[in-house]
């Protein structure tokens, strides 16, 4: 097995073995359970007159609960990937355990191409799994499904991988502690710079709307997070924020349009730049 | 800043080719961590089948000059070659084994699992892995902890897993920085016999230690580094050429002892006082003059000069 594939197993092994993956597992199980009663609660919930919603307003409620739940889900990805991702080599480094390794025939960018490959095969199973789950509990719950499951998990699980590649690049050079805590607040400070995007597009002030526009370059986490916002919205919810016009678009937790090719491309360039500091940072760093 | 050496290259030390040449040689390797000078200039030729033991206090600069020659750390001036070539280069790495200072490994791995990454990074063929972990873990004697994970290993036993990482594959050139710092006696001859053993079949040793007694016993030759300097190198006998001459003394002066540097280089422990390189021919004469100035004298204790003692004579010279 070629050293970069060794080091991806190794990663997924190591995060099996410390049981990061079967505490994952059950933390999502029991959100689930919690979530699919809450939906329940949606569709049997009688009004004052005792009659149960109407199956509109069911989807108009579980749509936009939904959207707050994948926050949250979003969350625990973006918290996950920086904490994993943050000691990922800084802590392999002051232990001595790279040493002996990088001593075989290995090359350091194979180190930081594997552990990113097995980080990230991680983050796809945990989008993919509690993605399923949650959508299969509201959809048992409620009856209704999002009109894009897959864009929705492909970008959660892109957000992932971008708190991932963020945290490993600092990791090449800052200790894990202080790597994740700046991932960490990278990723807050974006959603905060969108929301003050949404502000200028309410006010329809171009500089403060171009906050929004410059953040979403520099971590795309939270164009990622739109994009996730608009597979989840039901068409009456979409005509709606439409109608509304600027006021609709003010909002971090609404997306009236899908995010454009052009920023879809520049995220495949960001992660390709990313990966690329990545390898220069550890193949200059003196062990 | 300088990139690590990492390369597969084709070209070969200038003095030969890769196959007859030294198992280590360098010109004037040096390394610098902004003002601070680590490594200054060493020039060194290590031959194949040789254990070499490579002497220093603490920040000397011995570690750097391992992680140099394997290519972890770039040097700041200089060039090195193992094994007939350049530092860094990957093919090499197949046919050299280290075991670092600070030895690491994966503690949620067993003993044979980390043999087994190793197998694969090294990369030997998956055939040969069984017997190539059943052998390293024999000759370490970690076989009756081979399937427990290493996260339950006192730090010896994580050591001498490390030296049994090290020996995989049967490397031409081995590097062993400290290798004893975290065993017991009983581990320390284990150790001595299996540099011996790595000896006898042609593999090279570099042999980083303060531990004297251990190069002594097992090195052929040795270089001494302080300040990031070799200050002295040899074999053992031209090293260790002279007697020291220990006496145990009282009623003397300061004075009176600064007359007797005359009879060698003198080290002054109150009571004690060991002159270097003095001829067993001089010791009566010695005597005499310590009892001249109204010395007595308890305790004469001639022997040949230690390991220690010409360590420690080089580095008061370089005061």
């Amino acid at each position: 097995m070629p050293p970069v594939l060794v080091i991806a197993r190794l990663t997924v092994q190591e995060a099996s073995r410390r049981r990061l993956l079967i505490a994952l597992v059950i933390l999502t199980l029991l959100v689930v359970g919690f979530s699919a009663w809450g939906f329940n609660k949606i569709a049997t919930v009688t009004t004052e007159n005792g009659l149960p919603l109407p199956p509109a307003q069911v989807k108009v409620i579980t749509s936009q609960l939904l959207i707050v739940v994948t926050f949250m889900y979003s969350g625990v990805l973006a918290l996950s990937a920086a904490v994993v991702a943050g000691p990922l080599i800084s802590s392999e480094v002051e232990s001595g355990l790279l040493l002996s390794m990088l001593a075989r025939p290995m090359r350091r960018s194979e180190v930081v191409i594997g552990k990113w490959l097995g980080l990230a095969v991680l983050i796809a199973i945990y989008a993919a799994g509690s993605a399923f789950l949650e959508i299969a509990a509201v959809d048992w719950a409620t009856g209704y499904v999002p009109p894009h499951p897959i864009e929705l998990v492909l970008f959660v699980g892109t957000e992932g991988l971008v708190l991932l590649s963020l945290g490993l690049l600092l990791s090449t050079r800052l200790s894990g502690i202080t790597g994740g805590v700046i991932a960490l607040v990278a990723w807050l400070m974006a959603w905060i710079a969108g929301v003050v995007g949404d502000i200028g597009i309410g006010l329809q002030n171009q500089a403060i709307e171009n906050v929004g526009t410059v953040s979403h370059l520099i971590l795309p986490t939270d164009g990622l997070w739109r994009g996730a916002v608009f597979a989840m919205e039901p068409d009456a919810v979409l005509a709606t924020l439409r109608a509304a016009g600027t006021v609709g678009r003010a909002n971090p937790f609404s997306a009236v349009d899908p995010p454009p090719v052009q920023f879809l491309m520049w995220v495949a360039v960001w992660f390709a730049v990313m990966l690329a500091l990545s390898v220069w940072s550890f193949r200059t760093r003196e062990l | 800043m300088a990139e690590v050496a990492e390369k597969i290259s084709t070209a070969a030390a200038p003095d030969g080719a890769a196959a007859g040449s030294p198992a280590i040689h360098t010109v004037e390797l040096s390394k610098r961590f902004g003002k601070t000078v680590a490594l200054a200039g060493l020039s060194m030729t290590v031959p194949r089948g040789e254990v070499f033991g490579f002497l220093g206090p603490n920040g000397a600069g011995k570690t750097t000059s391992v992680k140099l020659l394997l290519g972890l750390i770039a040097p700041s001036s200089g060039e090195g070659w193992l094994l007939g070539r350049p530092i860094g280069d990957l093919e090499t790495r197949r046919k050299i084994g280290y075991l670092p200072e600070l030895f690491r490994y994966q503690g949620w791995l067993s003993a044979n699992e980390v043999l087994a990454l190793h197998c694969e990074l090294a990369p030997l063929p998956r055939s040969s892995w069984e017997d190539e972990i059943k052998t390293a873990l024999d000759t370490v004697g970690l076989t009756d902890r081979a399937r427990d994970r290493v996260g339950t290993f006192s730090k010896g036993m994580q050591q001498r897993l490390g030296l049994a990482v090290a020996l995989l594959g049967e490397p031409e050139l081995v590097f062993l920085d400290e290798p004893t710092s975290a065993l017991d006696p009983v581990g320390r001859h284990d150790v001595r016999e299996i540099i011996r053993g790595l000896a006898s079949r042609g593999t090279a040793v570099f042999l980083n230690s303060h531990l004297l007694s251990e190069v002594e016993q097992v090195c052929d030759r040795v270089a001494v580094v302080d300040h990031g300097r070799v200050i002295a190198s040899g074999t053992m006998d031209q090293l260790l050429s002279g007697t020291t001459v220990r006496v145990r003394a009282g009623g003397l002066e300061p004075g009176d002892k600064a007359k007797l540097v005359r009879f060698g280089e003198l080290d002054d422990e109150g009571d004690y006082m060991t002159f270097a390189n003095l001829n067993v021919e001089r010791v009566p004469e010695l005597v005499a003059a310590i009892v001249a100035m109204g010395g007595r004298v308890y305790e004469v204790a001639p022997r040949h000069q230690t390991l220690e003692d010409r360590f420690l004579q080089l580095l008061e010279e370089e005061k």
